[in-house]
């Protein structure tokens, strides 16, 4: 193997054509992958690439469909997290679990293994939090830190059990570029004890600056083992979103009239410490134009739909502004009423309560504007209407005419929810992910609708990772990467290159703050 | 071999309906035994409990008696636990409904007012109730206090408060020291409806408050948006319902039912305000509105079985010297059981071989 540091010894870990099947859904599709000691290990790809099957398979969490790991060489099969860990395998997930009301040296001892006294526990992480200079109160209460020194704690807990082999998921992704770098001489450091280390990220210059070895993921397939400080961050950036596919091309021409949305400098703070900031947003869309947002999850694509929508309000009235009006302090029925439209991307739970009739779905955003609702007493009927229309004209395949939400595939219940919008025939559409986990056949429907409706002269703004949706879709691309969105570039001029530069960070990044690695 | 419970796929509809039904079966079972320790024939002590009081007219109309108040303040409580809103202080609204509507009575007692002291004494029983009820929920929603604790605590407020309002100032001056308003007069008295009988017009008020439940849920948007809040939270977000807008409305009407309620029950059946005004109505409601599975009909009629085990409970203490005590018992295993049998919805029994491979611990 190109990598393996002594041609004869095997591989800390290695999993051999590991499978994951879904239902249908081939989530890890035959992967190899080898881990060696003194080596840090980039698992680089998009979100729903499989990075996250693969290392619950890793960590115990899920059990392969086919293939079988191996650990120093021998048949391993693991019966839980406990198991992994017992073997010294360590995790570190990118959400955490911590208990806001207990100490840290609590959350420590809650989280350990076997029997130790609670005494040496705390001395022990005062020793580690001392060694690898993370330093960490033990008698503080975990809600009184930062995100930065809560991932401490579940890096020291993880490193209290000694491992041979430590997995981070997208550890930097909460962090500031500071802790970062602190986070960066330590993950050096316990590579040079001879530690393996599992890096899950989708920075690319943080990939380049600190991995040894990268293999890359798409669509639940390896597609490359790399040396990332041999590639470039476009090259990288080419492996993850794919070559294969079409170059981006722009829709056929449409008639743009008067800006329908705008969005002035919005600055909103998260309200939960997972969130994203928003910084400075601002884009115009006139009517007939559709505009793409691309980016990896999580880099305030929620945050901003929450802005957008009303489910969070603005303090400025005109950081939003909706068909001519400021709309940043109303609600989201004032904003539906203004003639705005929205389409979340979960679709259960969010889009419908899953549990009720489709006739009660299409009265959760048609209750503010569309005859469903008089004095007070729905009416069955102008629901029924709505959910027959949208079943029509969107061929939204059901068993019957008003079954639960739930019982519906995803891709009929999307068509549901896109058709219930756009036939209200808003002025404003903010779509997310509009065809996330989609069947082909749906998602060409659903997006011929959005192309119809901007044809109308609707303003379309769509959330979308799925580049060769926008750009089969849209007019303008613009990128969000943390909390920023980019200026946005026509569509038939922007390469994929370009863009998979903007979702990594790194061209947003040389023009702010050269030689910074998160921003 | 080990019995997990594993999440099913999908809810199971036929489990949602018969659950309350094994939970009954259970509740009997389980009740059986406890008769056999105490010393009774439980077949005995049973017919004695479910029968008996079916079989006079007496007996039933007590019966539609216990369960007025019951079934209003289930109605309500529904309403709030469909909102995922925990009113567990009904108790408390019943009593402060109570003293509210009294008061008026205990106002106009020996004057010649007029036919309009009842609706008023109903009217403010109600708005009595709702404002007490609104203390926990602007508490809830103003500061994130837990409404299950400052509610219930509210209940113990609200029974002293009563106990020195009959022992101080509206104390009946003829009343040889007991504590205890006056008798009500006339016109501050629910109607009996059969002449002779203990079956009055409260019952009749449920029947419709029933059904304006059932109009409410099912066929207005204040409705929709009640279910919506609690069976999908962010989905209710996104439709535009505020669910803190959502906990104030339901506490009040909740507060609103059992206050009107409590004055029904003294204006009622017991004819003044007195200290023990109720044998735990509140609470007992809860159990009502889970049987009947937060829904109006079933509300009825899980309100009419809990009254029958209170008529039964005094039946079996008269007639076999079962104490008191054995119906609240049986109350609380049968609210055990209904939110027990529920998991089954979601969840089934399965039976599985231990794994041979765990090494250490469980994960």
């Amino acid at each position: 193997m190109l990598f393996g540091p002594k041609s004869g010894a095997a591989p800390l870990l290695q999993t051999v054509g590991l499978t994951k099947r879904y239902g249908a859904f081939l989530a890890n599709d035959c992967i190899d992958i080898e881990i060696w000691p003194r080596q840090i290990h980039a698992l680089l790809g998009e979100n729903g690439a499989g990075k996250s099957t693969l290392v619950k398979a890793i960590y115990g969490l899920i059990q392969p469909s086919e293939g079988e790991m191996r650990w120093q060489g021998e048949k391993m099969v693991l019966s839980g997290p406990s198991d992994a860990r017992a073997r010294g395998i360590g995790m570190v997930f990118q959400h955490f679990s911590l208990f806001d009301n207990l100490t840290v040296a609590e959350n420590v001892a809650l989280g350990l293994d076997g029997q130790q006294s609670f005494k040496d526990i705390s001395a022990r992480l005062e020793e580690v939090s001392n060694v690898y200079g993370l330093p960490l109160d033990p008698r503080r209460d975990v809600w009184q830190l930062s995100v930065g020194e809560r991932q401490r704690i579940e890096i020291v807990r993880a490193l209290m059990q000694d491992p041979k082999f430590l997995i981070l998921d997208e550890p930097t992704a909460v962090l500031t570029p500071q802790e970062a770098d602190q986070l960066f001489i330590v993950l050096e450091r316990l590579k040079a004890e001879g530690r393996a280390i599992l890096y899950i990220s989708h920075k690319l210059e943080e990939v380049k600056r600190l991995c040894d070895i990268a293999t890359i993921l798409r669509g639940g397939k390896k597609v490359s083992a790399c040396n990332p400080r041999a590639e470039t961050a476009a090259s990288l950036a080419r492996m993850m979103v794919g070559t294969e596919i079409r170059e981006v091309k722009a829709a056929a021409g449409r008639q743009t009239t008067v800006p329908r949305l705008v969005v002035n400098d919005l600055s909103l703070e998260p309200d939960d410490p997972h969130g994203v900031h928003l910084k400075h947003i601002s884009l115009e869309l006139k009517g007939g134009e559709i505009l793409g947002i691309a980016g990896v999850a999580g880099n305030g694509q929620d945050e901003l739909f929450a802005a957008l929508s009303g489910e969070r309000l603005a303090q400025d009235p005109g950081t939003v502004v909706i068909d001519g009006t400021a709309a940043g302090h109303l609600s989201i029925t004032q904003r539906r009423r203004l003639g705005a439209a929205f389409v979340p991307e979960e679709r259960l739970g969010h889009g419908t309560a899953p549990r009720m009739k489709l006739s009660e779905n299409a009265l959760l955003t048609g209750h503010a504007a569309s005859g469903m609702v008089h004095r007070g007493f729905i009416k069955l009927a102008a629901m029924l209407s709505t959910v027959d229309r949208a079943t029509k004209a969107f061929d939204v395949r059901k068993a019957k005419r008003d079954p639960e939400a739930a019982s519906l595939s995803g891709g009929n219940l999307q068509k549901f929810i896109v058709g219930r919008e756009i036939l209200r025939n808003p002025a404003v559409l903010v779509v997310s992910q509009p065809t996330w986990g989609v069947d082909a056949g749906a998602a060409t429907v659903i997006r011929q609708a959005l192309l119809d409706l901007a044809a109308r002269g609707a303003a379309v703004l769509v959330t979308s990772q799925d580049l060769d949706e926008l750009a089969e879709i849209t007019d303008r691309i613009a990128v969000m990467f943390h909390g920023r969105l980019s200026a946005p570039l026509p569509t038939a001029q922007a390469t994929r290159e370009q863009l998979g530069l903007l979702m990594g960070g790194s061209a947003l990044e040389e023009k702010e703050a050269p030689h910074a690695v998160s921003a | 071999m080990q019995l997990v419970l594993e999440k099913r796929a999908e809810r199971s509809n036929t489990i949602a309906l018969v659950s309350p039904l094994i939970a009954i079966g259970l509740t009997i079972a389980t009740m059986s035994v406890l008769f056999a320790i105490l010393g009774k024939n439980p077949i005995v002590a049973l017919g004695v409990y479910f029968i008996d009081p079916l079989a006079d007219s007496y007996s039933l109309q007590e019966i539609a008696v216990k369960a007025t108040p019951l079934v209003m303040i289930a109605i309500g409580l529904s309403f709030c636990y469909l909102a995922n809103a925990w009113n567990i202080g009904a108790e408390g609204q019943f009593l402060i409904g109570a003293v509210a509507g009294s008061w008026l009575a205990v106002k106009t007692h020996g004057t010649d007012a007029g036919l309009w002291v009842l609706p008023a004494m109903l009217l403010l029983g109600a708005i009595g109730g709702a404002l007490y009820a609104l203390i926990p929920a602007i508490c809830k929603v103003r500061f994130g206090a837990s409404e299950i604790l400052t509610s219930l605590m509210l209940v113990y407020v609200a029974d002293l408060l009563l106990d020195y309002l009959v022992r101080g100032p509206w104390r009946d001056p003829k009343g040889f020291n007991f504590p205890t308003t006056a008798e009500f007069d006339p016109v501050a008295t629910v109607p009996i409806l059969i002449e002779g009988g203990r079956l009055h017009l409260g019952a009749v008020i449920t029947l419709l408050v029933v059904v304006a439940g059932a109009v409410l849920l099912g066929k207005t948007i204040m409705g929709f948006e009640i279910r919506v809040v609690g069976a999908a939270p962010r989905a209710a977000r996104f439709g535009g319902f505020n669910s803190n807008r959502l906990i104030l409305l339901t506490f009040a009407i909740s507060g609103a039912l059992a206050g009107m309620a409590g004055i029904i029950e003294v204006a009622g059946p017991i004819g003044h305000l007195q200290p023990g005004i109720s044998p735990g109505y509140g609470f007992t409601a809860i159990i009502v509105a889970f049987l009947g599975r937060l829904n109006p009909a079933g509300i009825l009629i899980a309100g009419l079985f809990l009254a029958l085990t209170f008529i039964g409970g005094e039946q079996a203490q008269i007639a076999m010297k079962i104490p008191l005590d054995v119906t609240k018992v049986f109350q609380g295993i049968l609210l055990f059981y209904v939110l027990a049998c529920d998991s089954l919805i979601l969840y089934r029994f399965r039976l599985v071989s231990s794994s041979p491979k765990v090494s250490r611990g469980v994960a």
